[in-house]
Formats: C-alpha cells, sequence, structure tokens
C-alpha cells in the first residue's frame, strides 16, 4: 500500500471574531500561503483539494464555492467538499493519495463560528424529527453527558476543571491559541456554572478560525519534508444520533476507531474534546497510556474553530512528529452531540 | 483598508419531511396525548421508538404504550431560554426514561429552579391544549410526586399524521469582504468599481476578495463605465417568490467595458425578443435619493443602440 505522509500544516489565529466572510476567504489566503511556503510547492502542485466547512454555520448557500476562490482554481483543480470537520476532507483526501489519484493533496477547514447563534445552530445536526423541533442547546446536552459521569463517579468537577488548567498552561505556547494563562483549579471551580453542572471552562470557546493540512505519497513527502509524519491508521466510526439510547459516559466509535488506527501506544495525543468531561472520556476510550502527552497545544479547549479545530489537532499532532518533538502521535476529530462521531489518525516518524 | 459592511441577517425555511411508518405511529398517538416506543428484538423497548431493529436492523414492527410518567436520568439547567425551545422561562434539559421504557428521550422540565432538578425525579408529561401530532404536543415536561392521574386522552386526528413542518429561523450578523464593501460603498456614490488582480492583470467585478486565477487578494481599484455588452441571457418566464418584474424579462450576463468578468443584472426597456448576445446596454439608475450600499442602485440595463459587440471581443467570456 502507498505510504502517505502529512507534509505541512498551518492555522489561522484562533480568534472569539474576525471581520471577514463567512466564506473564509481571508482567513484561508494567509495560511495557504503559509503552507505551500512551508513546503516548497506551488499551487500547481496540488493534485486534489478538499475543504470541510457548513453552510448552516455560514448562513448563506454554497459558502465553500466562494472559498474555492481562495484556492485560485483556474484553470480549474480537482476539488471537494464534506459538510464536516476539515478532519474527513483529509480522509476524503487521504483515499485520494493512497488509490494514486493524486501524489499531494490538500485539506482544509473554516468556520466563523462568531456570524450566527452557534448553540442554536448546531440544533440542526440532531434528529429533525424528534430533537431538534425542540431547539437543544449544545452546552446543555455536553452538560447532560457531564452529569452522567459525574453521578457514576467516572469524572469529577475537580478533575474536568484540572483539564482546563493543562489545555491553558499548554496553550501559552501556542501563538495561535485563543485561551491559554495560568490558572487553578480552586480558582476555576470557585466560578459559576453556565449550564449545571458545567462552568465556563469546561467548554471551548466559541472560535473563528481555518486549517490546511498537506499529505503527499511515498518519495515524494521525501522531498517535500525532512521528517514527514507518516500517516500509520486513520478510521473513523459512528455511534447513534438517539442521544437517550447510548451510553454518553462511553465513546464506542472512538474506542473502535482507536482500535483500529492502534492508538494505545503514541507519544502524545491532541484530542478533539470540546468539553473538559469528553477529553477524559477520549483518554478512557482511545486506551491512551499514562506517559501520553495531551493536547500540547492546547487542544480544542484553547480554541475551537467549528470544521476546522478537528483538522487542527491532526496538523498539530504531525507537527510534533515534524519538529523531532515525538515519535508516535495521535490527531482526533469528533463531530455531532456527545461524541457521537470519532476520527483517529495516528501519525509517526521514520 | 475599508472598514467591511456588515448588516443583520435573517434566514428562515420550513423543512417539510415524511415521517415514515414508524414515526407516523408515534406522532399520531401523540395526537392522542398516548407515547410509544418500539419493542427490539432484544425485549427493550425504545422511547422515542427506533425505525430499526438496534440488535437486528430490521424495521421495526411492534409499537407499545409508555408512559406517561418517568424518571430522569440525568439534567442540565437552560438559564436564559433560546428562541423556539420549548419554554421562554429557565427550564432543566433531561434525559427521561419513561415508565416501561428502556431508553431515554430528551426533553424540557419546567421544574421553576435548578434546586428543583435531580437525578431520578420523577416527571409527567405536560401536554398541549391541542396536540397534532408532533414532538411538541408535550410541551414538556413537570415535577411528579408519588401517584400521577393521568390527563385525559385526547380524541386525536381523524386521520394518522404522515407528515411534519419543521420551522426553521436563524440569524447572523452578514460581513461583506473588504473588497465587496468598497465596490457597495462606491455604488451608494453612483460609480462601479471593480479590482485589479496584481498578479495576471484581470479586473473583477464585483471585487472578489481573491483572483481566481491566482489565490492573491485584488488590491488596485479601478472604477468602470455602467456600459457594456451582453455575453449571454436567458427569458426568465417563471414566477417566483419575490421577483421584483413581471415575467417574461431578461436575466443577463453583462461585460461592463474594461472589466475581465461578467456581472448579471435585468435589462428591460424592450422586448425580451429584441436581446441577444453582443447587444450593447447601459446602466439605468434609479434616483440619487435613493441609492445605497447595494447593486440595487442600477434599476436594470437598456439597449445603447450602438452596434452589436463583434463576437469575438466577449467569445472567452462564454
Amino acid at each position: 500500500m502507498t505510504d502517505v505522509a502529512v507534509v505541512g500544516f498551518a492555522e489561522a489565529p484562533n480568534v472569539r471574531r474576525t471581520g471577514g466572510t463567512t466564506n473564509g476567504v481571508e482567513m484561508l489566503v494567509p495560511i495557504f500561503r503559509q503552507v505551500l511556503d512551508q513546503t516548497g510547492l506551488t499551487r500547481a502542485d496540488i493534485g486534489f483539494w478538499c475543504s470541510g466547512s457548513s453552510d448552516y454555520l455560514a448562513g448563506r448557500a454554497f459558502s465553500f464555492v466562494s472559498a474555492v476562490d481562495a484556492i485560485g482554481a483556474f484553470p480549474p483543480v480537482m476539488e471537494s467538499h464534506v459538510e464536516m470537520d476539515g478532519a474527513w476532507a483529509l480522509y476524503e483526501a487521504w483515499v485520494k493519495v493512497l488509490t494514486g489519484e493524486a501524489d499531494v493533496a490538500l485539506a482544509y477547514g473554516f468556520g466563523k463560528s462568531s456570524a450566527g447563534d452557534l448553540r442554536r445552530v448546531l440544533a440542526l445536526q440532531l434528529d429533525p424529527y424528534l430533537l431538534a423541533p425542540l431547539w437543544p442547546d449544545s452546552v446543555a446536552i455536553a452538560a447532560l453527558q457531564a452529569r452522567l459521569g459525574l453521578d457514576k463517579g467516572i469524572w469529577t468537577e475537580r478533575g474536568m476543571a484540572e483539564v482546563a488548567v493543562r489545555s491553558r498552561a499548554a496553550a501559552r505556547s501556542n501563538p495561535n491559541a485563543q485561551l491559554s494563562g495560568t490558572v487553578t483549579a480552586d480558582e476555576l471551580l470557585a466560578r459559576p456554572v453556565i449550564a449545571d453542572p458545567l462552568r465556563a471552562h469546561d467548554c471551548a470557546p466559541i472560535t473563528d478560525g481555518a486549517a490546511v493540512v498537506v499529505i503527499a505519497a511515498g518519495d515524494r513527502a521525501r522531498e517535500l519534508c525532512r521528517r514527514p509524519a507518516w500517516i500509520t491508521g486513520f478510521e473513523h466510526r459512528i455511534d447513534s444520533g438517539a442521544l437517550g439510547a447510548r451510553d454518553l459516559t462511553a465513546a464506542p466509535s472512538a474506542a473502535a476507531a482507536g482500535a483500529a488506527a492502534r492508538a494505545a501506544t503514541v507519544d502524545i495525543a491532541e484530542l478533539h474534546a470540546p468539553f473538559t468531561h469528553q477529553e477524559l472520556l477520549l483518554r478512557d476510550a482511545l486506551e491512551l497510556p499514562d506517559s501520553a502527552r495531551i493536547s500540547p497545544s492546547g487542544g480544542a479547549l484553547a480554541g475551537n474553530p467549528m470544521f476546522a479545530a478537528g483538522l487542527a489537532r491532526i496538523g498539530h499532532a504531525a507537527r510534533q512528529i515534524m519538529t523531532a518533538s515525538a515519535g508516535r502521535a495521535l490527531g482526533h476529530a469528533t463531530s455531532g452531540p456527545a461524541l457521537q462521531q470519532n476520527l483517529v489518525c495516528v501519525l509517526e516518524a521514520r | 483598508m475599508t472598514t467591511p459592511l456588515s448588516a443583520p441577517l435573517e434566514i428562515s425555511f420550513d423543512y417539510t419531511r415524511s415521517l415514515g411508518p414508524v414515526l407516523s405511529k408515534f406522532m399520531t398517538a401523540l395526537a392522542e396525548r398516548r407515547i410509544l416506543g418500539s419493542l427490539a428484538s432484544d425485549g427493550r423497548v425504545c422511547v422515542p421508538p427506533a425505525e430499526f431493529d438496534p440488535v437486528s436492523f430490521a424495521p421495526t414492527q411492534e409499537l407499545v404504550q409508555v408512559g406517561p410518567s418517568g424518571t430522569v436520568l440525568t439534567w442540565s439547567w437552560q438559564p436564559e431560554p433560546r428562541e423556539g425551545q420549548p419554554l421562554d422561562r429557565p427550564f432543566g434539559w433531561a434525559l427521561i426514561k419513561l415508565d416501561g421504557a428502556d431508553t431515554a428521550m430528551l426533553h424540557a422540565v419546567d421544574s421553576g429552579s435548578a434546586s428543583r432538578m435531580s437525578t431520578g425525579m420523577r416527571v409527567r408529561p405536560r401536554w398541549s391544549e391541542s396536540p397534532s401530532g408532533r414532538i411538541t404536543d408535550i410541551i414538556c415536561f413537570e415535577p411528579a410526586a408519588g401517584e400521577v392521574e393521568a390527563q385525559p386522552a385526547a380524541a386525536g386526528k381523524a386521520s394518522a399524521t404522515t407528515m411534519i413542518t419543521t420551522p426553521v429561523r436563524l440569524h447572523y450578523q452578514h460581513s461583506a469582504s473588504a473588497e465587496e464593501s468598497r465596490y457597495l460603498l462606491a455604488l451608494r456614490q453612483g460609480k462601479i468599481i471593480g479590482q485589479r488582480c496584481p498578479a495576471c492583470g484581470k479586473v473583477y467585478v464585483p471585487p472578489r476578495g481573491a483572483c481566481p486565477v491566482d489565490g492573491v487578494p485584488t488590491t488596485t481599484d479601478v472604477e468602470l463605465p455602467d456600459r457594456g455588452t451582453v455575453t449571454t441571457f436567458c427569458v426568465v418566464n417563471v414566477p417566483f417568490q419575490g421577483q421584483r418584474v413581471e415575467p417574461p424579462y431578461v436575466a443577463a450576463a453583462i461585460l461592463l467595458d474594461g472589466a475581465d468578468i461578467a456581472f448579471q443584472h435585468l435589462i428591460l426597456g424592450c422586448e425580451p425578443s429584441a436581446v441577444r448576445m453582443g447587444m450593447r446596454v447601459r446602466a439605468v439608475w434609479k434616483p440619487p435619493e435613493q441609492w445605497g450600499t447595494t447593486s440595487e442602485n442600477i434599476d436594470h440595463f437598456e439597449p445603447t443602440g450602438e452596434p452589436d459587440a463583434p463576437y469575438d471581443s466577449y467569445a472567452h467570456q462564454l
């Protein structure tokens, strides 16, 4: 089978609000430039482009088509789109390279989460007959999951606060992070709940942002990058959309994707956990070793651009390999309510 | 750098969906103030009903009545209700396992305060006065201590509920790009500006933010005349919501003199049958006191009477 590696990664600053359009062009043009400069590629070298974004988030139809302007798509390019996080766009790009359709491919994701009321927009990803008509609040659904784990003693409010403490401390070395700093669990636990039992620190901020990852096959990857991050496992799985029919304190789809991608032997894991308790849940589901460093970028709690944050996790994991900070790294992405869908990408140095 | 223009944008539409055999029975029962679950092959009862068996994946065959009371498995609190939610005062969200069910349903609980919510609390549905076969026939659940008196069944509807319509309304702050903003601000002055790509030299109108050939921002403003050539057109015969002009009329791609991309506008002031490729046209502006930051400042285009542009002058646009 063709060996495929991540050879480049860039992300836009994670910010609460940008003045730009919802088609992402303003965020994408600079990071395409960065990733092409990193790799020495030109736009003409990219054999396949794939994006992840959402028209519900953008509040307009075909926002991803306008985003294609940032590619410079004339003469025509081979291009595709998923209405999902860019991590799933990367999966499609990976398949494209595996099948020999392209030797270099670029995946990107973008989201201007600030354009609408994110907690209402996300209701539209729910069952349209039984749930969406109630307009359930996305943070409230995560809170239902958090309380189940608290009641069962699987995690504690202090353990959740410590996740936030670690995330913000790690994010101090990530110049693109939205939230970073030094706080203590005691300080955080003294603050009020916003969606009982969740406090503000338990929830990822609302973030505008974009991310881009370039992959290449075999020798082409070695030409483009001194230390490519070789993809050794790339898997995604999904759980039932019926919230009350599955055990929300487990994530069978994460466990299955992790086992298939051989997640249990990594040095670092970048987890797309938009809520503190979800990071604790994912560590168990993926059976990560205690020695694994978790989300050295700060993770989604330090900045969660919708439709880009999962792809950015894979990018940050790959960067750990490319900079020789890790030998084996995992990038994870999630989609849907309460960790319904999970994707795992395991990368290694050679 | 122009500060980008932005404005509130409301998007609303109805989703109309067919329910299928299982949810149709579930919704029809709600209209009679009854709650149904599906009987799975392993003996479990799923509420709301599963359309396909969670174990064997066969289509669900048997539905059984459950509840109406149930037990809260987990809850959270909505201190500030959002548009469209079941209650307009602070309320709880809960996963509720109805008596006789093995799975839980999500709904609101009207407990008055978070201190009156707890895992394990007993709740009962509060029904709509006029249930019509939708999930919101259950307005919410409410705390129920001890034995519960069943609310009287409703007569239901004469026929089964087979469709539901869900209205969606979303609010955004829509932003134009910096380049689009310059274009819209110039229109307010009665001018049309495009922008030139610094790499390939092509002039785009409206300015696009990034050149689709080179993927770089377009930077240099170019003022364009308000006359040009019809490159292609269609005759609109179909009425639609929001239509400003009575059909038949012509929507055309117009290549302004000096531009490298056509833009769309109306051609009025002649019979639709007289419009042709290559026809020379000019803008008919609304009175200046009506101008805003909008393309509608130009009411339409009309023929100039000049000789048609030669085909070769616009062929590359087609």
